[in-house]
């Protein structure tokens, strides 16, 4: 009811948001940790932009970022063109804390367990006064859980009584319950089983083609990315390295660093492994983020660097349409 | 024992007996409202100088087998009313505490999901390897403490830390989540045994880290010939290091084959499901297996995963399947396969 209607959007922007220079730091005891650090990327409606990245790459901060549980030190976002929602969450429009949802990781700590799954669903449904009167909300919640493939006894059962992939279809129709039009999925399947994964990645598909949504799915699946994602970025200690359409992602990875990214992930079948590139063998960790030493962050780890990379951090260097790369190797 | 190389050929199996031979174990657990019976007749054999993988989801049994194996299971709850677990012939389950002592010396080590858990926060690395290296070698007592120092800081650089001098002075706290887990290896470097039963080695780690993991893993169990029981979810991981794997599924085995004949083709519905299931990197990824683990409290009459199969018969609702052979080494708990030769 009070989102724009659509020949306005594409009038306006056709990116759903647009990120700018996003920096987000942390002051601890042993100095700046910078969580993110100028990140600009957009994504674009309907489409399922993926960010992939180790722990402590600041992934999850982007995503907490844009849904308003942190606020951001620096730059800028800018959802639908118009409405910049880079100020602390309460300043925040009702309308735009309704149309960004998001999907946690744990489903077992994400869901109250004091309430029962009705109350779980109804939450959004009340604040942001969805169905009216209080007869409607329950047809809702019904028609909720059955979009998720669970039956209506289900509502009357608490979080501790279903297993972790129902949990989670909890969680999802939670945040579909308000009609969003961006979700932030972060690692949506990670606690979760390869069977029970596989569903719920069919259903969000599902629902991305009903509803016209909008996706950024966090993980560090890269084979599970290749399937979901139509653009990935990678990201390294808070910044972005590499961002690509998704085929053209695996098929020919530039950065060392996805590269040694595709040549970790395990496999299963012999058409995968030629796929993935030989001659990188992953060695050493992501530092710590704590007072990062001048150049490019992925230095220390580095198969082909150079005497440039310690000293000067790297520009982002498009090499095709939709396919750019921040390393000094593609230098003109 | 002498230890029997990897490429040792089949005649050799028929001669050298198994060095763990897991029969008809069962596990219960008494919790509140009933009993769980979540073993049910697990049968599982290594060879020596084999490398076993043990792959199941969450919550099928596969931690419970290794623990019994280590009788490290807190009993009660547990409670095991039947089967055996034989160690080069000898009864775990009826060993004396003193003999059990020796064998988790010397003879098996295990490596656990969180290497965090698994150290202690209090003790120096070094002082916590040292204490082990003191119990387990079976010269400890006549070596001086700078033999043993040596020893240490020996399987430290074997499992690639650099800087091992400094590891040994550091605190489990002060190292990252891949460090620890090598500390974890190369505890099991340090005492000479036999088996290696690794729990999910990789899988509170990242990917990049989880790949030197296995890798480490492999090279170290190449070049030692040492058995190793590999457990994990992910069918990935069990490709690069096992020769057999045993799929697992609420607490029985379904299907046993050499690894690349499961890999090629499975053929319980269970494990053509988890590999449908399992996201390609070349794309396409399935729908999943619908329905979920049973409730251990009530499991399924028959065969325990009929609530989920598509090739449901009546006589998978009535009667548990006996293992079948599909061909040399493969063989799977189907009744889909009786009529097979």
């Amino acid at each position: 009811m009070f989102s724009i209607s659509e020949s306005e959007v594409i009038i306006l922007n056709k990116n759903i948001l647009t990120i700018d220079q996003l920096k987000k730091f942390f002051f601890v005891p042993q100095g700046v940790l910078k969580a993110v650090d100028g990140v600009s990327f957009s994504v674009k409606d309907g489409e399922t932009f993926g960010l992939v990245g180790e722990s402590g790459s600041g992934k999850s901060t982007i995503a907490y970022t844009i849904i308003g549980i942190y606020k951001p030190t620096g730059g800028k976002i800018i959802y639908r063109g118009k409405d910049d929602i880079s100020q602390e969450v309460k300043k925040r429009p009702h309308r735009l804390k309704k149309d960004i949802q998001i999907v946690f990781q744990d489903p077992g700590s994400s869901l109250n367990p004091a309430r029962n799954i009705k109350g779980i669903l109804e939450m959004p449904l009340k604040v942001h006064n969805f169905g009216g009167i209080q007869e409607g909300q329950d047809e809702r919640v019904v028609e909720l859980l059955e979009m998720v493939e669970l039956s209506a006894d289900y509502m009357y059962k608490y979080p501790w009584m279903l297993g972790g992939g129902e949990k989670q279809m909890v969680a999802i129709a939670r945040a579909l319950s308000v009609n969003p039009s961006l979700v932030l999925l972060d690692e949506p399947t990670s606690a979760l089983d390869v069977s029970v994964q596989a569903k719920i990645i069919d259903m969000l598909i599902q629902f991305q083609k009903k509803f016209n949504l909008s996706y950024i799915f966090i993980t560090h699946d890269l084979s599970l990315m290749r399937n979901v994602a139509s653009r990935i970025a990678i990201m390294y200690l808070g910044k972005i390295c590499e961002v690509a359409q998704s085929s053209e992602f695996f098929e020919r990875p530039l950065h060392p660093y996805t590269q040694m990214l595709i040549s970790s992930v395990p496999v299963v079948s012999e058409e995968e492994e030629k796929l993935k590139p030989k001659q990188i063998i992953s060695r050493g960790e992501i530092p710590s983020p704590v007072n990062i030493p001048p150049g490019c962050g992925f230095y220390s780890r580095c198969p082909k660097k150079m005497k440039i990379c310690s000293r000067e951090d790297p520009e982002f260097i498009e090499i095709n349409k939709g396919h750019t790369v921040r390393c000094h190797l593609y230098k003109k | 024992m002498e230890f029997v190389k990897y490429s040792r050929q089949e005649e050799d199996k028929s001669m050298s007996k198994p060095l763990l031979e897991i029969k008809d174990l069962c596990v219960w657990f008494k919790v509140f409202g009933g009993i769980l019976k979540v073993l049910n007749k697990v049968n599982i054999i290594v060879w020596p100088g084999e490398r076993v993988g043990l792959v199941g989801e969450m919550g099928c049994g596969k931690t419970t087998t290794m623990k019994a194996i280590m009788k490290i299971l807190s009993i009660p709850p547990a409670i095991i009313p039947s089967g055996e677990i034989l160690f080069k012939g000898k009864d775990i389950l009826k060993m004396s505490y003193a003999e059990l002592q020796q064998i988790r010396k010397k003879s098996i080590s295990m490596i656990f999901e969180d290497p965090t858990a698994s150290l202690n926060p209090v003790f120096t690395v070094g002082i916590q390897l040292q204490d082990i290296a003191k119990q387990t070698t079976k010269i400890g007592k006549g070596k001086t403490k700078k033999d043993i120092k040596q020893d240490v800081i020996q399987a430290l650089k074997e499992v690639a830390l650099p800087d091992p001098e400094r590891i040994f002075r550091n605190y489990p706290i002060q190292l990252s989540g891949g460090m620890r887990q090598r500390i974890c290896i190369a505890t099991t470097l340090i005492s000479d045994n036999e088996l290696m039963i690794c729990d999910e080695p990789g899988t509170s780690l990242d990917v990049t880290i989880k790949d030197q993991i296995y890798r480490l893993l492999k090279k170290l169990v190449e070049e030692r010939s040492k058995s190793i029981i590999l457990i994990t979810h992910g069918l990935g991981e069990i490709k690069n290091i096992t020769d057999r794997v045993y799929v697992m599924y609420a607490g029985s085995i379904v299907e046993v084959a050499k690894t690349k004949e499961l890999f090629v083709h499975p053929v319980h519905p269970y494990s053509q499901g988890l590999f449908i299931a399992t996201p390609k990197l070349s794309g396409g990824i399935g729908k999943g297996i619908p329905g979920h683990i049973p409730d251990y409290m009530n499991p399924p009459i028959g065969c325990r995963f009929h609530p989920r199969c598509k090739y449901l018969m009546q006589i998978c609702r009535e009667k548990r399947p006996p293992i079948y052979k599909v061909s040399e080494d493969h063989e799977v708990a189907c009744f889909l396969f009786q009529n097979r030769r």
